[in-house]
C-alpha cells in the first residue's frame, strides 16, 4: 500500500523520523486489520478473505455517514456500530455454515463476497475514488522539531491503533470472554465440551473483527482515498501479518504489523539511495521500487523457512 | 481410503460410465469451430481457445490440490512466468515455438522447484499463504520490469511461429493447437495420477505419515508433483500470450490465483474432468453474466457462496446427484 509521502524536509535525519513514523502509522492501520483476522482465524480456523471489503466498506459507510450528519464523530460512531451489524449479518447468514468446511470451502465463499462488494459500492458510490474531510481540530500539522513537520491526522491515528492494542490486551489477557477466547484459540472443542456456547463465542469475536476492520478503514479514509478494491492489498498484507506473527497470537499480529509497516515504508523510501551504493543510479532506480515491493514478501518467506509457524504460535497448534 | 488408493483411478462419483463425460467434453471442443463456421466464428473461437487454456492451467492446479492437498495460492504466477518468456523472447526477435516453448516450460518448472523447496516446508494454512507471497514477489518484480512494459505489460508482435511456419497466426489451426495441448495435458495428468508415483502423492494426501513410514520421501514426491503442475501452468502461460498476443503483470495478480482455485472447485476436486468443466463454468458464466450487466459479479459473488452452502462437490458433484436421483427415478 502507498500512502502519500508526509512532511517534508531537507535533512535525512528528519526524513528517517518521518519515515518512521509513516511506517509505524501503516503499522497500527495493519494490526487493527490483523487483529481480527487473527482472532477469526486462530478461534474458528475460518479464512476470511473478506476481511479486507469490511475495511473498504467501513471507509465508505463513514463517508456516506458524513454526507448525511456532517459530523466526523457521528460517522465514526455509527459506520462502526453499522459494520458490527454487518459482521454479525455476515456471520449468521453465510459464514457459521462453513466453520465445519475445509479451508477451500472458506475461500470460495469470501472471495464470492469480495466480488459481490467491490462491485457493490461500485455500483451505489460509483468508481471514482471519494473522500472522507478529517475533523477540523486534527487537520493541522504539527512542528516535531527544527523544520519538521507532520500531520496532527498521522499522529492521531498511530495513537487510536496503540489505544485499541492496549484495550484488545486488556480485553484478552484480562477478562472473562477474553479468557474464553484464548481457550478457543487453543483448543475450542474442549471449551466447547467444558459448557460455553462457542457459537455465541465464535459470533461475538467475528463481529468485534468486522469492526475493528472497519475503524481501521474510518480512521485511514482522510488520507487515503476511499475506492473499489481498496481492501484487497490491505487483505494480502495483513495475512502476511498474522503469518508472520503466528496465527491466532494478537501479541503476534502486533509486532509483526508493526515490523511490516516499518520495513516496508522504510523499503520503499531508502531502497534507491541504499542499491545507488553498489551500483548506478539509473538500474538503482530501476530495480530498487521492485526490491521494496518485494520486501515483506521476502521477509516473509524467510520467516517461515525458519520458523514455519510464526514467531509466536499459538500454544497447542 | 485404501480402497481408493487400489484403484488405479479416483471413481467417478456420479452415474454416468467412466470416460463418457471426458470423451463428450472433447468431442464438443472439437466440433466448435464447425459450429462456429456457421456462426460469426471467431468469437467463438477466441472464447473456446481461452476457456482451453485456463482449462490447462486449472487441470495442473488440480493435481495440487485435489491429487495432493497442496492448496497453492500462487499459481497464476507460472502462467505469467509462461507468458513473459514468450514476451521477452520476442521482444529479442526470438519468437519460434520450438525455442520459447521449451524456455517457457523450464522457466515455470525452475521456479516451481526453488519456490517449491521452500513452500513444501510448510503445511496447511501456512503453504497457502507462502505460495501466495512467492506469487506477489512475481507479480512485483513483472511490474518493474521496465524494459519490458512495467505496469501496463508487453505487446507482443505477432503470434509464435513453429518451426518457421506461421501456423498459430490462422486462429482456427491455434484453436486445434490449444485443444491437442489440453488434451495431451489431461491423458497426461490421467495417467501421472494413475501411476506408481501418482499412488505415492494420493496416499501422502490421505496420511503422509504412513506413507512415510512405508519408506517414501514424501518431501521429494511433492516437490515433483509440483514441478510438474508448475511446468504445465508456464505451458497455459505460453498459450495465453500468443492468444491475447499481450503480457501483462495481471495475469499473476493474487485474484487470478484466487480464480484458478475456484475454477478447480467449481468443477469438483480431484476429478481431473471436473478441472476443465470448471473453467469452462467459470469462463462462460463470467462471459455471460458481463453481457447483461457491467455490474456481472454483483450477481457472480453470491452464485459462488450459494454454490459453496448448498453444491458440496462443485458441478460435477451437484450433477451427479442430479443423475442418481433421476435414475432411482
Amino acid at each position: 500500500m502507498r500512502l502519500r509521502p508526509a512532511g517534508g524536509s531537507l535533512m535525512s535525519t528528519s526524513l528517517l523520523v518521518v519515515q518512521i513514523l509513516n511506517g509505524l502509522q501503516l503499522g497500527v492501520l495493519l494490526f487493527l486489520i490483523a487483529a481480527g483476522l487473527t482472532l477469526v482465524f486462530g478461534v474458528m480456523d475460518f479464512i476470511n478473505l473478506a476481511h479486507g471489503v469490511q475495511y473498504m466498506l467501513g471507509a465508505y459507510l463513514a463517508v456516506a455517514i458524513y454526507a448525511l450528519t456532517d459530523g466526523f464523530l457521528a460517522a465514526l460512531v455509527l459506520a462502526l456500530a453499522a459494520m458490527l451489524a454487518f459482521g454479525l449479518l455476515l456471520e449468521f447468514a453465510v459464514f457459521r455454515h462453513l466453520y465445519d468446511r475445509d479451508h477451500l470451502d472458506h475461500v470460495i465463499a469470501t472471495f464470492g463476497i469480495i466480488l459481490f462488494l467491490n462491485q457493490g459500492v461500485k455500483l451505489v458510490w460509483g468508481a471514482a475514488p471519494l473522500s472522507l474531510p478529517m475533523p477540523e481540530l486534527f487537520s493541522g500539522s504539527v512542528k516535531l522539531a527544527d523544520g519538521l513537520l507532520y500531520p496532527v491526522w498521522r499522529l492521531v491515528v498511530i495513537a487510536s491503533g496503540l489505544a485499541v492494542a492496549a484495550l484488545l490486551y486488556w480485553l484478552v489477557a484480562h477478562t472473562r470472554i477474553g479468557m474464553l477466547v484464548r481457550a478457543g484459540a487453543t483448543n475450542a472443542a474442549m471449551v466447547s465440551a467444558l459448557g460455553v456456547n462457542i457459537r455465541r463465542l465464535f459470533m461475538i469475536v467475528f463481529g468485534f473483527g468486522a469492526m475493528l476492520a472497519g475503524f481501521a478503514g474510518i480512521m485511514i479514509a482522510p488520507i487515503l482515498s476511499v475506492e473499489p478494491g481498496m481492501g484487497d492489498t490491505v487483505l494480502i498484507l495483513a495475512f502476511v501479518v498474522i503469518v508472520i506473527g503466528g496465527i491466532g497470537s494478537i501479541r503476534g499480529a502486533f509486532v509483526a504489523a508493526l515490523l511490516i509497516g516499518l520495513v516496508d515504508t522504510l523499503g520503499r523510501s531508502f531502497s534507491v539511495d541504499i542499491l545507488r551504493l553498489v551500483m548506478g543510479p539509473s538500474p538503482a532506480r530501476t530495480v530498487g521500487p521492485a526490491i521494496a515491493s518485494m520486501l515483506i514478501y521476502l521477509l516473509m518467506a524467510v520467516v517461515l523457512y525458519i520458523r514455519p509457524t510464526g514467531l509466536f504460535p499459538a500454544k497447542g497448534r | 481410503m485404501p480402497a481408493s488408493l487400489a484403484a488405479s483411478l479416483p471413481r467417478p462419483r456420479g452415474g454416468l460410465p467412466a470416460g463418457m463425460l471426458p470423451a463428450g467434453i472433447f468431442l464438443v471442443l472439437a466440433l466448435l469451430p464447425l459450429v462456429g463456421s456457421f456462426t460469426g466464428g471467431s468469437y467463438l473461437m477466441s472464447l473456446g481457445s481461452r476457456v482451453m487454456i485456463f482449462a490447462i492451467a486449472a487441470t495442473a492446479l488440480d493435481l495440487l490440490i485435489g491429487f495432493s492437498a497442496l492448496i497453492s495460492f500462487g499459481h497464476a504466477a507460472f502462467i505469467g512466468l509462461g507468458a513473459y518468456s514468450v514476451g521477452i523472447l520476442s521482444a529479442y526477435g526470438i519468437t519460434d515455438a520450438l525455442v520459447s516453448l521449451p524456455v517457457a516450460l523450464a522457466v515455470s518448472a525452475a521456479f516451481a522447484f526453488l519456490t517449491g523447496m521452500v513452500c513444501l516446508r510448510t503445511t496447511g494454512v501456512y503453504f497457502i499463504m507462502i505460495t501466495l507471497a512467492f506469487g506477489q514477489m512475481a507479480f512485483f518484480t513483472a511490474s518493474s520490469l521496465a524494459p519490458f512494459g512495467g505496469d501496463d505489460g508487453l505487446i507482443v508482435a505477432a503470434r509464435n511461429t513453429l518451426a518457421g511456419f506461421p501456423l498459430l497466426r490462422n486462429d482456427r489451426t491455434f484453436y486445434y493447437v490449444v485443444l491437442f495441448c489440453l488434451l495431451a495435458t489431461y491423458l497426461f495428468c490421467r495417467a501421472l495420477v494413475a501411476s506408481r508415483f501418482g499412488r505415492v502423492v494420493r496416499g501422502a494426501k490421505e496420511n503422509p505419515v504412513r506413507v512415510a513410514t512405508i519408506g517414501f520421501d514424501v518431501y521429494r514426491f511433492q516437490l515433483a508433483i509440483y514441478v510438474v503442475a508448475g511446468a504445465l501452468a508456464g505451458l497455459a502461460g505460453f498459450l495465453l500470450a500468443n492468444a491475447t498476443e499481450f503480457v501483462s503483470p495481471a495475469y499473476m495478480s493474487w485474484q487470478r490465483s484466487g480464480e484458478l482455485i475456484v475454477m478447480v472447485l467449481l468443477g469438483g476436486l480431484g476429478s481431473l474432468d471436473g478441472a476443465i468443466i470448471g473453467a469452462a463454468a467459470y469462463l462462460l458464466t463470467e462471459e455471460w453474466l458481463s453481457g447483461v450487466t457491467e455490474h456481472w459479479k454483483v450477481i457472480f459473488g453470491p452464485m459462488l457462496v450459494l454454490i459453496v452452502l448448498f453444491a458440496r462437490g462443485g458441478l460435477i458433484g451437484l450433477a451427479s446427484a442430479v443423475v442418481r436421483r433421476f435414475i432411482r427415478g
